[in-house]
């Protein structure tokens, strides 16, 4: 497998990742496709650092994991809270920030 | 050089001044105005001692001059230094200031802001004012430039009149629509700097020594001097200055009007001039004409006002078309003439501002309709507002009699339609002065004016200084044009103008001029 | 302390033979001697002024006496200037006194500097004299004012301003007397300002003085472009370099100047309003001195008009026009006062016609000056006497009979009909009758106006004595009782009274003599016999005289008749001036004033505002597309990126 393989996967998985961020309404569900984009990153940084060599892309990899760790943490926190008092998960609910 | 940095502790003082201004508690009103006060005299005392010691007949461009490198990356230096131009506005700044500071003791205390506040903001303005009038390297005058629209908008924003928000608003506005065009020009002075020594500089006097070509020059001529004409304001420009100085109290509008306005007909003086040389003898038609609009326009609708500090704004306006005038027309008589004015146009309209601010105090209004008769009740604050006026109306015997008239003759030299049109200003002059001294000091006392009290002591402290100067320097203007000539010619020589000589010669000269230029002619051939 | 060194310079002066120097170009000396002193003239009413008006209630005590003997004390110094003068030969007589260096800027100079020669000296006596008379009448006409203190500080004020005008030695120093005279005019007319009609007519006069003043101050402006001098000696000495048509512009614009000054056409409308001043104030500056700044200016200026032969004839035309009109508004008035402002422009307006004439009459222009300033003085401080004691009944209908209740004044002022009407010896015989011979030895139609003006000048005075002094009495005594007049002020009205009779014969051909070396001189040519001259016009005097007179004795109705001639209302409207001023620049000026004070708020502003609420509009528009919908931030966020690919790539191949 060449690292071009990995780069047309990763390619893939984020194209995949951002109609699901796109098309799906309910936050849950956008919110695993950001993952999904975030890792088709994480696999594009980790491909290439194999194929130069050097280590920069697997460590930007681990900063990657640990940003997309905390904005899991605040996100799923806020859709907590918006779900208790509108009793819904859609993100076309919460549009009251306009104009 | 010198041993002691005159010209940093003059700018520094007041801002200390404000610094502990802003320390004090807030309920210390008292001693926050004296605080003000003391540190505003300060920098007066200093700029007397350093004026004294100003050698007028100095061959160098700037005394005083300090300079130490600030970004040296792209040129950029704290540096600055005075010439004669530059030392009377410095001069003016600060007897303004304090004069100010007493007369608008009590103006803050019903405001929104604070007390000390206020006066914080005067104090800063003062150092800007200063820093801007020294500054010798462009930047620097161009961040000082710019630094001085934030103390005046929280001084009309917070401590105004009705209408403050707007006026504060408009004035931000105007101001920085012709900061950043100055700013643009600014940098391409830089590029043009860079381009022609290889090396970029903001320093003054390099500058002036620049050989750009003419069409460069145009468009950077036109990003200052539009910066310049939005400030002085020149017509068409003008119409933030009415709201401003009518929404602002009156001691905020006497540095508005009085000194922060003088940064525009500066700036045209010892930037555009010197620095761009063809471009300003290229626009020096149009301009002319503007100011003699202005003169006219300011003049006329000064005259349809009914409220006094707008009518005082206008009669500005009229007077910032002289300035506009002298400078131009690029003559000895009518720049020395712009220079000298700029100082008594700052004394006389202060007078004037104040002594409506002190009326406004006793009645609650500035309109005219509001005033009758009150030189039957207060006759010394109605002869001293009559004293302000008639320097206002540039009476003979008045300092502003002879700024006005060398304007007026150094214009006549190059620009005699531009000249008489102006010449009938002073017909303007004499309507509007007079109809709003008739309107409301003359007359039966009505009602409302009939317990106006007559001038108390600080008020007369803080009016009194600038009429006496206004007649002293009327009729003995000699150490004040001593200190501005030597600077006008230089700015004359950097522009590349020269007086045209008069037409006919004396009867008892001619004779010898003729044989001297056969002679000339002799020892040519 | 200087006094032996004056004293020895005074009398060894005094042998120095006449040089023979031509008199257009006799420069002034340095001042020395005796004539170092000559700024006294005016330091002593300056300090005068400066401490009536600085010192507040303070001076109210002492101030009015003060300010007598200030002036006084000037009338003395110019005393001893003139004998020291009358010492030395003609031609040494102008001097100069350099005092200080006022402005200089490149080589614009103007110094601070008195000169003094006989034109000056003259004045000099006028004003100090007749000043001083008419402050000394001012402690009695004022006596019960609560301001006194401040009207003889600006008395002062005038005196001062009035003596730097005609001793200043260039026209910018000429030009400071020239506003300092109309700023204490505009102080004293405006005296009683709690009247609103004292207040307007005092700004009425300032502004349309300030007319005339854009006429000199071009003319200076003029003079330092051409000559590049705008003192005396320079500008004179280069005169004859000049070109005709910048001498004929320079010209006008000092004629310009003088019309203001000296209330002539088309510049005539403030002097009637300026009778709302108190009396003392109309004698002194509306009628004797001040007005008469214009005929100065244009003597002073002979060798401009002798170059600029069209701007000598406007000056002619405009004195002979505003003689005829000045007499006929006299003729119509009924307040004393107003009769009396008439006739002063009249008066003035012959003036100007002289001077107007050139060499042949700037001496009688400069004689009649002076003839007019004691008479006219006379007249108004007479008037001032019989309004100040009839509660200041100003109209001529009420007044009648005064003859038998105040003699003294009647006395005096028919001296000064008799002086004013030309009937000799009386003093205008002597002086208006050379302006008439004169002027019909240059112009026939000139000499005309002035044969004409001195048959109406005759009816118009003639009027007022009769409708004053003789009839029946038309007051009542309930509310008016006439009386004579206290000493203080019947002392002056005396003096004068004398002058009036005796000036003219006094100083007829001293005066030529006196002046020639300044102005110079031609004796005019007439085509018939002075002496039939002088008939003719002393047979229109009597008859414009005789018909008043026959007209008026038997009294007048008490309200004026509405059925009367055409002239009559015209000139009861002033012919009008007033209307054409307000039709003309007034009306048209308030229109455009308040037409531009809209176009101000909305055009220009408006520019400004609406530029604020297109960008405030367009804002509004755009913040539409912030939707609130997460998603389609998204999916701008993606289209932005994959623009930025896109360019990317791009600019890479």
């Amino acid at each position: 497998m060449t690292t071009e393989h990995y780069v047309v996967l990763s390619a893939i998985l984020f194209s995949i990742g951002v109609f699901g961020v796109l098309i799906r309404r309910n936050a849950i569900v956008v919110f695993m496709s950001v993952e999904l984009m975030l890792n088709a990153a994480n696999l594009a940084f980790v491909a290439f650092a194999r194929q130069h060599g050097n280590l920069t892309g697997q460590t930007i990899a681990f900063f990657v994991m640990v940003v997309a760790a905390a904005e899991v943490v605040v996100g799923l926190a806020i859709l907590v809270t918006i779900y208790r008092t509108r009793r819904s998960a859609s993100v076309d609910e919460p549009n009251l920030l306009k104009y | 050089m010198q041993s002691f940095s005159w010209l940093t502790s003059i700018i520094l003082v007041p801002l200390v001044g404000a610094v502990v201004l802003m320390l004090l508690p807030a309920a210390k009103t008292e001693l926050a105005k004296r605080l003000a006060l003391f540190f505003s005299a300060v920098p007066l005392l200093m700029v007397i001692a350093m004026a004294l010691q100003f050698d007028a007949d100095s061959t160098a461009e700037f005394q005083f001059v300090e300079s130490y490198s600030w970004i040296p990356t792209f040129g950029i230096s704290y540096q600055v230094g005075v010439d004669g131009i530059s030392l009377i506005l410095i001069a003016l700044s600060v007897i303004l200031v304090p004069l100010v500071i007493l007369a608008a003791w009590n103006d803050a205390d019903d405001a929104i802001g604070s007390v000390k506040g206020y006066f914080a903001l005067f104090l800063v303005l003062e150092t800007f004012m200063i820093g801007v009038f020294a500054a010798t390297d462009v930047f620097l005058f161009y961040v000082f430039f710019e630094a001085m629209l934030i103390p005046v908008y929280f001084l009309i924003g917070r401590y105004g009149g009705p209408g403050r928000q707007y006026a504060a608003v408009k004035f931000l506005i105007y101001s920085l629509v012709g900061g950043l065009l100055m700013l643009v020009a600014l940098i391409g002075l830089y590029v043009a700097s860079a381009n022609e020594l290889g090396e970029g500089t903001f320093d003054f006097t390099t500058l002036t020594n620049l050989n750009m070509d003419p069409g460069t020059q145009k468009l950077l001529f036109l990003g200052f001097f539009i910066a310049f004409a939005i400030k002085a304001p020149l017509f068409p420009f003008h119409t933030w200055l009415p709201d401003a100085a009518s929404a602002s109290t009156p001691g905020t509008a006497v540095l508005l009007v009085g000194v922060l306005d003088k940064v525009g007909t500066f700036g045209m003086l010892k930037l555009c001039l010197p620095i761009f040389p063809a471009a300003s003898a290229f626009y020096a038609p149009v301009i002319i004409a503007l100011s003699v609009i202005g003169i006219v326009y300011g003049a006329l609708l000064a005259v349809g006002q009914t409220d006094l500090k707008r009518l005082i704004a206008y009669t500005s306006i009229s007077h910032f078309g002289f300035i506009g005038l002298g400078i131009f027309a690029m003559t000895t008589q009518a720049q020395s003439g712009s220079t000298l004015y700029m100082l008594t146009h700052g004394f006389s309209t202060g007078a004037l501002f104040l002594i409506v601010g002190f009326l406004m105090t006793r009645r609650g209004s500035s309109l005219v309709k509001d005033y009758g008769g009150v030189y039957r009740v207060a006759p010394v604050l109605a002869g001293l507002f009559l004293i302000a006026g008639l320097s206002s109306l540039a009476l003979p015997g008045m300092a502003s009699f002879i700024s006005e008239f060398l304007v007026l003759v150094g214009s006549f030299e190059k620009y005699t339609v531009a000249a008489v049109i102006a010449t009938t200003g002073i017909v303007f002059a004499a309507l509007y002065i007079l109809l709003m001294y008739q309107r409301t000091m003359t007359g039966p006392v009505i009602d409302s004016c009939k317990k106006l009290p007559d001038i108390r002591g600080r008020e007369a402290v803080a009016v009194i200084p600038m009429l006496v100067l206004l007649v002293a320097i009327g009729f003995y203007p000699k150490p004040v044009l001593d200190v501005i000539n030597p600077a006008v010619d230089r700015v004359m020589v950097q522009v590349g103008a020269t007086d045209p000589p008069p037409t006919v010669q004396p009867a008892s000269e001619s004779n010898a001029e003729g044989s001297e230029a056969t002679g000339e002619g002799g020892a040519g051939q | 302390m200087n006094l032996t060194n004056s004293l020895t310079s005074f009398l060894g002066s005094a042998t120095i033979e006449a040089s023979n120097v031509d008199p257009t170009v006799n420069l002034p000396v340095a001042a020395s001697g005796v004539f170092s002193f000559m700024w006294l003239l005016l330091a002593l009413p300056v300090l005068g002024s400066a401490l009536l008006l600085l010192l507040g209630k303070r001076a109210d005590k002492w101030g009015p006496i003060f300010a007598v003997l200030m002036v006084c004390g000037a009338f003395v110094v110019g005393l001893f200037l003139y004998f020291a003068m009358l010492a030395e030969s003609a031609n040494d007589r102008p001097v100069n006194l350099h005092m200080w260096d006022w402005i200089l800027v490149g080589n614009f100079e103007a110094p601070i500097g008195m000169q003094l020669d006989q034109l000056s000296m003259v004045f000099v006596l006028l004003i100090t004299g007749v000043g001083g008379l008419i402050h000394i009448y001012s402690l009695g006409y004022m006596k019960d004012d609560p301001d006194k203190r401040k009207f003889f500080g600006y008395l002062n004020l005038f005196i001062a301003a009035m003596l730097l005008l005609v001793t200043a030695d260039s026209y910018l120093l000429l030009y400071v007397g020239w506003e300092g005279v109309g700023l204490a005019s505009y102080l004293l007319v405006g005296f009683w300002q709690y009247k609103p009609a004292a207040a307007v007519a005092a700004k009425k006069a300032f502004v349309m003085n300030r007319v005339g003043d854009v006429g000199l101050s071009i003319a200076i402006m003029l003079m330092f472009v051409t000559f590049g001098s705008v003192t005396f000696t320079g500008v004179f000495d280069a005169a004859p370099g000049a070109s005709e048509s910048t001498m004929t512009w320079i010209g006008f614009a000092l004629l310009l100047a003088a019309c203001g000054k000296s209330a002539q056409l088309p510049l005539q409308a403030w002097l009637l309003d300026a009778m709302e001043g108190p009396t003392p104030v109309s004698a002194l500056i509306h009628a004797a001195t001040m007005v008469t700044a214009g005929v100065y200016l244009i003597v002073r200026s002979g060798p401009i008009f002798d170059a600029a032969p069209a701007a000598r004839d406007a000056v002619m035309v405009v004195g002979a026009a505003t003689l005829i009109f000045g007499a006929i508004i006299g003729a119509a008035k009924d307040g004393i006062k107003d009769v009396l402002a008439g006739s002063t422009m009249s008066q003035v307006g012959y003036m100007i016609l002289a001077a107007g004439l050139g060499p042949v009459g700037y001496v009688f222009a400069i004689f009649h000056l002076l003839t007019h300033g004691m008479f006219k003085a006379n007249l108004f401080l007479g008037a001032g006497s019989i309004m100040h004691s009839m509660h200041d009944q100003l109209n001529m209908r009420r007044f009648g009979a005064l003859r038998k209740v105040m003699f003294f004044t009647f006395l005096t002022f028919s001296s000064g009909w008799l002086a004013i009407m030309g009937v000799p010896p009386f003093s205008a015989f002597y002086s208006k009758d050379k302006i008439i011979e004169a002027s019909f030895s240059v112009n026939f139609w000139g000499g005309l106006a002035a044969l004409v003006g001195a048959g109406i000048t005759s009816f118009y005075m003639t009027r007022l004595w009769t409708m004053t002094f003789t009839g029946k009495a038309r007051w009542t005594e309930d509310n008016q009782h006439p009386h004579e007049s206290p000493k203080v002020m019947l002392f002056p009205m005396a003096v004068l009274g004398l002058a009036s009779l005796a000036a003219g014969f006094l100083l007829a051909g001293a005066i030529e003599t006196w002046l020639a070396p300044v102005t110079g001189f031609e004796e005019g040519h007439l085509p018939i016999s002075s002496l039939a001259m002088e008939s003719i016009s002393l047979t229109f005097v009597l008859v414009g005289g005789a018909i008043a007179y026959l007209q008026y004795r038997r009294g007048v109705p008490i309200t004026p008749p509405q059925h009367v001639s055409a002239l009559t209302v015209a000139a009861r409207d002033e012919l009008y001036g007033d209307a054409f001023n307000e039709a003309v620049f007034m009306r048209p000026g308030q229109w455009l004033t308040r037409s531009l004070v809209f176009v101000d708020s909305k055009a220009i502003d408006g520019i400004v505002n609406g530029t604020s609420a297109a960008v405030g509009g367009l804002s509004g528009r755009l913040r539409r597309i912030q939707t609130g919908f997460a998603r389609s931030y998204a999916l701008s966020m993606l289209a932005g990126a994959v623009l930025l690919i896109v360019a990317l790539i791009l600019v890479r191949m």
